[in-house]
């Protein structure tokens, strides 16, 4: 059973990736604004600007 | 009249300048026309093994699309390459706009396209063929393992050179989702394909018996999780809302769906072993994360769906809404059953069974499938720069999908639930009602028969959408190159926050994560595997040994034919299979399996006790022809067994590798394993020849005959099986 030792290794460095991942991504303001992003992706194609 | 600033006024006052770039909408309409391909092959293939469950002689006596061999490329080409190109169909068009950016590198982008299907083309030649791991989902051998993590870095890099050049500071939630799914397969991936090759087309998997499952079903739930789930949700959160013309119903809440959904997702895999002889603190962990996943699953499926709140008239109206609303309500009853499943006394009756089959395809066909067919529907006619051909047969399709899918469903739980319940029955004397497995598979033929006409009217639905996609690219002109403009990013630069090091961690946070985890995986993986994995298979039970020659020779031919995609090994600890099949399994009996076969479906019954069950002859004319010896069995023959010859020059290397793996052959004993393996064969053959079956003591039917004979026979086994 010692392979959970790699298991648990591999995901704990996944899961440490993300968390400062996440960490950057609210120091950095990325979630600052939680509405005007939904909006936006709605409005990329030129002709569908007009 | 509103004047034009100058390039002078523009840097005066800040505002950035606009940049001229293009979207590549090339790459996307080549993936598009790949999903669509190998929907039709992975699916037509999903429906001839369907038929073949009733209709075994559809194997035509033809090795290379027996069930056990040609079931793999099903599951194989559904998945990786179905739903594989489908997302890069969907990553390459969204990302780009979502980034407002080309893609980082067109060569790039090509190299990944031609790379992943000559991945799927090796594949459908090598499946067939019986080259395999028998790791389900995992099934390539190593060199495809290699060409897998290849094309993989190069998509990741791709991705990344993207998401750096972006020209929009946020990224959108559907960045994120996909982010997590280029990150963790890869890790998914490698970690689970670490093999020792015996030859170019053969490997054993450095894990052994209850490590192996654990990895390879770590590997396999996070497979469903970050390929079949995570980009599919980054693109709900991207096409839903663009088909809907409205935004999703909370941001904050995909938001919180996105970072709960990846820390809870990557513990859940132990779900798949219930019951087994993974130990029990394992077996609940998984449990209790699999149990949690339901918050996370449910905020998104609840947030879909809500984004069309006031918008259901446009449901009514709109093929390509519809296909997105059955499969987000698709993902929610998967997503709500698989916790269900989690739990030990559900999955006491669900394990093994039809019912599994049922709920991935509830996730397949209605999540993946009916997603990819409603993105279809709405990027063809926006690359073609048209609107869809017919919309009458979009609907046409949508409802011989539906439909198709709760024929599937509904047969394969009704199969399921049916055939378990006969397994558990006791008479009122207290011995199995059922004793004969054969009894319980009959019972279930007519529900097998009505799973394959859902699943060819599922196909048939494609094949309409197929014709309805060409006629609409035949209406409109393709648009290579989609013009676009956006202002350039503007980045603040922090002043005075000293050290170097810090500033180039932020300028490059991702960069710095995703090599900050190869670096850190690559070291831990090849420090820790050898030493501790090794030292590990210490035999817990000294009547334990090794395979003979012959016997691993067998074994090798029972991985070929996928034996295991529908016998198990391990029986579990309840009196319905002890009563069964004999003495329940224990960890201690699979330390020498390099890889593991405790399979995960019964569609026969169990082998785990096979050994000295039956004589040889029975085996022989078993797999020759099932029918003779077991009347309406629905296993095919396996007649090229008895004219092959075996693999005796693989012998040696076979020996040496597993040694290598901590199997305690003794040094030396590779030049006189063929010896010893000529020996046991002769002996099984004179008994075969005893008995009427006049069989050469080189051909494969013999090597398989020791192994099974070999099964469960280690431990003292108390009680004789009743069957």
């Amino acid at each position: 059973m010692s392979v959970i030792v790699v298991l648990i290794g591999a995901s704990l460095i996944v899961a440490a990736g993300f968390l400062s991942a996440f960490i950057w991504a609210v120091k950095s303001g990325q979630y600052d604004d939680r509405y005007t992003p939904s909006v936006r992706i709605l409005f990329d194609n030129k002709e569908e600007n007009k | 009249m509103i004047k034009e600033l100058t390039h002078e006024q523009k840097q005066q006052f800040g505002v950035p300048s606009m940049e001229q770039f293009s979207y590549d909408n090339l790459i996307v309409k080549n993936f598009a026309i790949a999903t669509m391909v190998w929907a039709v092959v992975g699916m037509l293939v999903g429906v001839i093994i369907a038929i073949q469950l009733y209709l075994p002689a559809l194997n035509l006596n033809f090795q290379y699309i027996t069930y056990g061999r040609i079931r793999p490329l099903h599951t194989n080409g559904v998945i990786f390459a179905f739903v594989g190109n489908a997302i890069f169909m969907g990553i390459y068009y969204s990302l780009q706009r979502v980034c407002k950016a080309r893609m980082f590198s067109d060569l790039l982008s090509k190299i990944h396209f031609w790379g992943w299907q000559l991945i799927i083309v090796c594949a459908a030649v090598m499946l067939p063929a019986g080259l395999t791991t028998s790791k389900e989902y995992a099934e390539l051998e190593w060199p495809v393992d290699i060409l897998i993590a290849l094309v993989w870095v190069i998509f990741a890099i791709n991705m990344f050179g993207t998401i750096a050049k972006r020209r929009e500071k946020h990224m959108y939630v559907a960045v994120w989702f996909y982010i997590a799914t280029v990150v963790t397969v890869a890790v998914l991936h490698i970690v689970n394909s670490i093999e020792l090759p015996v030859s170019f087309l053969k490997s054993y998997s450095v894990y052994a018996g209850v490590q192996d499952a654990l990895v390879q079903w770590w590997y396999g739930h996070n497979a469903v999780a970050f390929f079949l789930t995570t980009p599919y949700l980054g693109m709900m959160y991207y096409f839903l809302p663009k088909a809907a013309n409205r935004p999703v119903y909370s941001y904050k809440l995909s938001i919180i769906h996105f970072w709960a959904l990846i820390f809870i997702y990557i513990w859940a895999g132990p779900h798949h072993l219930l019951y087994t002889a993974l130990p029990d603190w394992a077996q609940s962990l998984g449990t209790v994360f699999s149990i949690m996943l339901i918050a996370p699953s449910w905020g998104g499926m609840i947030n879909g769906l809500l984004t069309l709140r006031g918008a259901w008239d446009k449901v009514k109206e709109d093929p390509v809404l519809k296909f997105m609303v059955v499969a987000v309500t698709a993902y929610g009853m998967a997503t709500f059953e698989g916790p269900m499943l989690s739990l030990k006394n559900v999955n006491a009756i669900a394990h093994y069974t039809d019912w599994i089959v049922s709920h991935v395809h509830v996730g397949a066909l209605g999540w993946n499938g009916f997603l990819t067919f409603g993105m279809l529907y709405w990027l063809i006619p926006r690359l073609f720069n048209t609107s869809l051909y017919s919309k009458k047969l979009a609907n046409l399709h949508f409802w011989i999908g539906t439909l198709g899918i709760i024929f599937y469903v509904t047969a394969m739980y009704w199969a399921g639930i049916a055939q378990s319940l006969m397994w558990k029955q006791f008479t009122a004397e207290g011995i199995l009602q059922y004793p004969n497995f054969l009894t319980t598979t009959q019972e279930i033929i007519p529900m097998y028969v009505i799973r394959s006409i859902g699943g060819a009217m599922f196909l048939t639905g494609v094949i309409i959408m197929i014709y309805n996609l060409y006629k609409t690219a035949k209406l409109g002109s393709f648009m290579a190159n989609e013009a676009a403009e956006a202002p350039a990013i503007f980045i603040e630069k922090k002043k005075g926050s000293g050290e170097k090091i810090h500033r180039f961690l932020e300028k490059k946070p991702m960069k710095f994560a995703i090599l900050a985890t190869i670096v850190v995986l690559i070291g831990g993986l090849i420090e820790i595997i050898p030493t501790f994995i090794i030292k590990s298979n210490v035999p817990t039970i000294s009547s334990v040994h090794p395979y003979t020659p012959l016997e691993l020779q067998g074994r090798d031919i029972y991985i070929r034919e996928g034996c295991n995609t529908c016998h198990s090994q391990m029986i579990r600890p309840f009196r319905s299979e002890t009563e069964r099949y004999g003495e329940y399994s224990k960890a201690g009996e699979f330390v020498y399996d390099h890889p593991f076969l405790w399979g995960s479906k019964r569609t026969g019954p169990d082998l785990q006790r096979e050994g000295n069950k039956y004589p040889n002859v029975w085996h022989y004319l078993h797999m020759q022809d099932p029918r003779s010896i077991s009347p309406g069995s629905i296993m095919p023959a396996y007649p090229w067994l008895e004219k092959q010859d075996i693999d005796i020059a693989g012998t040696e290397a076979k020996i040496n590798t597993l040694r290598k793996l901590g199997v305690p052959y003794p040094f030396g004993f590779e030049n006189t394993a063929n010896d010893s393996l000529q020996r046991q064969a002769d002996k099984i053959a004179a008994d075969l020849q005893k008995n009427g079956a006049a069989v050469e003591s080189n051909k494969e039917i013999v090597a398989l005959i020791a192994y099974l004979q070999r099964l469960g026979t280690d431990i003292q086994v108390t009680k004789s099986a009743v069957k």
